[in-house]
């Protein structure tokens, strides 16, 4: 398996460089060289997932390692799934790039399996990994789309049409490809949410403990909720939606690795190095 | 050997007073064509004429003499003095005329770099060539590496790219910011030339609804009339922007017709739909700081002009590409056209007889239990077989059996037996 783990972190590099050399060349078959690769990439991911999986018995989420890969996991297949819906080609050189990095990052880590391993054998524990990671991954796509709207914006309203101007689609595209990835992780963070609750309440007894955790999710949901609130009353769209989802990312960054290391509360393994 | 000459004048060479002078009107070509054709040094004859350009493009065997009797054509039947144009004329022989009859069907060699027009221009006077049965073996095969050159060009390099007239450069912007055009509406303010063409290819990209507003209210209305679309009065502007996504201004107002102050007042209104400004006019009409707003995008004439610069020089990069193109296959035409000779056509002949031969002897030779001895009979056989086969053929094709078109003849014996691949 560590053959296929390696190949996978190949897939996707070689994936990335093909997606680069394709914003400066613009030859449509570079873009389809890099989706291929990245398809294979993910394929291969799916491969050391499952065995993961199946080796242990439980999700693996045990620690920073198999944390880090998961969440490169869910991305690289949200990604695929916007590329085969919108077909925005330039979104490639944000999401395998980062994908790569990811799973960079993860061969630095060591992989030792955390003694609370047992614990992700709850159906509400390993539903709401599920579903918060799908969650996240749509926002880290619709925080991308985010910059790619700013650059494109700024071409536009700069009037210098050099690089981007033609290498980018429209405003439109990139927004409403943005607010659809932001609606579908506001839905999956929710779902996230109320699992987490059900779980909390089976095992501790109550919904809500006030642990750091808990309460940066809620400061997520809310940031996303006031988001979602705006366009649709409002009718904030465009360069103000952008820079909320940028924003809203880092929060959820946070959230998601932050909390962890500068602050106390459960969750610790997760992120264990 | 039959040379390949095109001779012409065109944009660059001779200005528009001489070109109308001796354009060919398409009905004047067929006439002109035939009687070129009758000539007896010109085999093959094509005629393309437009605004920009009037070239000969013909096949002979006595050069000379038929660029000679060529340019007295077009001074006679023009009635023009040979010595006007006889400076603006180039004369191109050989690979050259080649070249340039692909650069020119490929856009090359326009005044607007890329512009597609120029293709479908060629692919009509070789249409009036082939129905006056003026074009023979060499040209057919000329203008069809032509065009299949020029479609090349236009697919594998940019040259047809990006905007470079002020109304497509808007059309182009559009297309940035919205996505696509299909269900716009559009503001025309004041009226102008280069607004109204603006409109027009807005238009061709299937836009909503066209209002326009004009100063003198009747003079909008019989505007609005040409567009299918409606009116309204000065005042209404404020109100209309609303509702509109796309404002084409061209008015002759010393003052801003949209200041910033209105476009604010109904962003939150139209809840942040982006707007369009298109500024043609000069002074402006639309206030610079209306591009601060957010969702809101002005574009004023230099901007426009600006843009069209850079595409011109991307146009520029690009046809470097497509000179290479166009160089390579001016070496395929001219090692089809040496194929075209006598001596090649039965070198190749007799190749491709040997090569079917020597497969089928080793065949049989190999299937079928045949003693050695009998081998060099066999080869013996076959040899002789080809010879004999080859005999007649060779003669007729040596001895000059061909009557008129050489080429003819040999291209068909190309194609019969499949020799060019």
């Amino acid at each position: 398996m560590e053959i296929v783990f390696i190949l996978t972190i190949l897939l996707y590099l070689t994936s990335a460089a093909g997606y680069l050399a394709f914003l400066y060349l613009q030859k449509k078959l570079l873009h389809r060289f890099g989706y291929c690769l990245l398809l294979a990439g993910f394929m291969c991911h799916t491969a050391t997932i499952i065995y993961a999986f199946v080796s242990s018995g439980h999700m693996p989420v045990s620690n920073m390692h198999e944390t880090l890969s998961l969440a490169a996991w869910t991305i690289a297949g949200m990604f695929l799934v916007t590329q085969y819906k919108f077909n925005i080609r330039i979104l490639g050189i944000v999401a395998a790039p980062l994908v790569a990095l990811i799973m960079i990052v993860t061969t630095l880590l060591t992989n030792e399996p955390s003694q609370t391993a047992g614990i992700y054998k709850n159906f509400w524990l390993v539903a709401h990994v599920v579903v918060i990671f799908i969650g996240e991954a749509s926002f880290a796509l619709a925080c991308g789309l985010g910059v790619l709207y700013l650059i494109q914006e700024n071409s536009i309203k700069t009037k210098k049409h050099r690089f981007f101007f033609k290498r980018l689609p429209s405003l439109d595209l990139l927004d409403s490809a943005g607010y659809v990835c932001i609606v579908v992780g506001f839905t999956m963070l929710t779902l996230g949410l109320i699992t987490g609750f059900v779980y909390a309440k089976s095992i501790w007894g109550r919904f809500w403990s006030w642990d750091p955790k808990e309460v940066w999710s809620g400061i997520t949901w809310l940031f996303y909720a006031a988001l979602l609130h705006e366009r649709l009353i409002v009718g904030w769209r465009g360069r103000r939606s952008a820079i909320m989802a940028i924003i809203g990312f880092g929060v959820l960054l946070f959230t998601f690795l932050g909390v962890n290391l500068f602050l106390e509360g459960h969750h610790k393994d997760f992120t264990k190095i | 050997m039959a040379d390949i000459v095109l001779l012409g004048i065109n944009h660059n060479t001779a200005p528009v007073e001489v070109r109308e002078c001796i354009a060919f009107s398409p009905d004047e070509s067929e006439t002109a064509l035939q009687s070129l054709h009758r000539n007896p040094s010109i085999k093959e004859v094509l005629l393309f004429s437009t605004c920009n350009r009037v070239e000969v493009l013909f096949v002979t065997e006595n050069k000379s003499r038929a660029i000679e009797s060529t340019t007295n054509f077009i001074a006679e039947y023009n009635k023009i003095p040979l010595a006007q144009f006889e400076d603006a004329l180039y004369i191109h022989e050989g690979d050259e005329a080649v070249r340039h009859l692909f650069r020119v069907a490929s856009s090359l060699d326009s005044m607007v770099l890329g512009e597609p027009q120029i293709l479908g221009q060629v692919k009509d006077a070789y249409r009036v060539a082939t129905s006056s049965k003026t074009s023979g073996v060499i040209l057919n095969r000329l203008l069809h590496r032509a065009f299949f050159i020029a479609k090349r060009i236009r697919t594998e390099t940019g040259i047809g790219g990006r905007a470079v007239s002020i109304s497509y450069a808007a059309v182009e912007l559009g297309r940035k910011i919205f996505g696509t055009l299909e269900g716009k509406t559009i503001l025309l303010v004041g009226a102008g030339e280069m607004a109204e063409l603006s409109v027009e290819h807005l238009i061709q990209n299937r836009v909503g609804d066209i209002y326009v507003a004009n100063r003198t209210f009747e003079n909008g209305v019989a505007l609005a009339k040409r567009f299918n679309g409606k009116a309204i009065r000065f005042e209404e502007i404020s109100g209309s922007l609303e509702f509109v996504d796309i404002i084409i201004s061209s008015t002759g107002s010393p003052d801003f017709v949209i200041t910033r102050e209105q476009v604010k007042a109904v962003i939150r209104i139209r809840r942040n739909r982006p707007l369009f400004f298109i500024d043609i006019a000069v002074p402006r009409d639309i206030d610079p700081d209306v591009n601060r707003l957010t969702n809101s995008y002005v574009y004023d004439i230099d901007d426009l002009r600006g843009i069209i610069d850079e595409n011109i020089e991307d146009r520029q990069k690009e046809a470097i590409k497509g000179e290479r193109i166009v160089d390579e296959a001016v070496i395929h035409f001219r090692n089809w056209c040496e194929s075209l000779e006598v001596v090649p056509t039965i070198v190749a002949l007799r190749n491709k007889l040997d090569s079917i031969a020597e497969a089928e002897v080793k065949k049989t030779l190999q299937s079928n239990k045949i003693p050695h001895t009998s081998t060099k009979a066999i080869q013996k056989m076959v040899n002789s077989l080809i010879n004999k086969i080859l005999h007649d053929p060779t003669l007729f094709l040596k001895k000059n059996g061909m009557i008129g078109d050489k080429s003819l003849y040999i291209d068909t014996v190309r194609k019969l037996f499949k020799l060019d691949e």
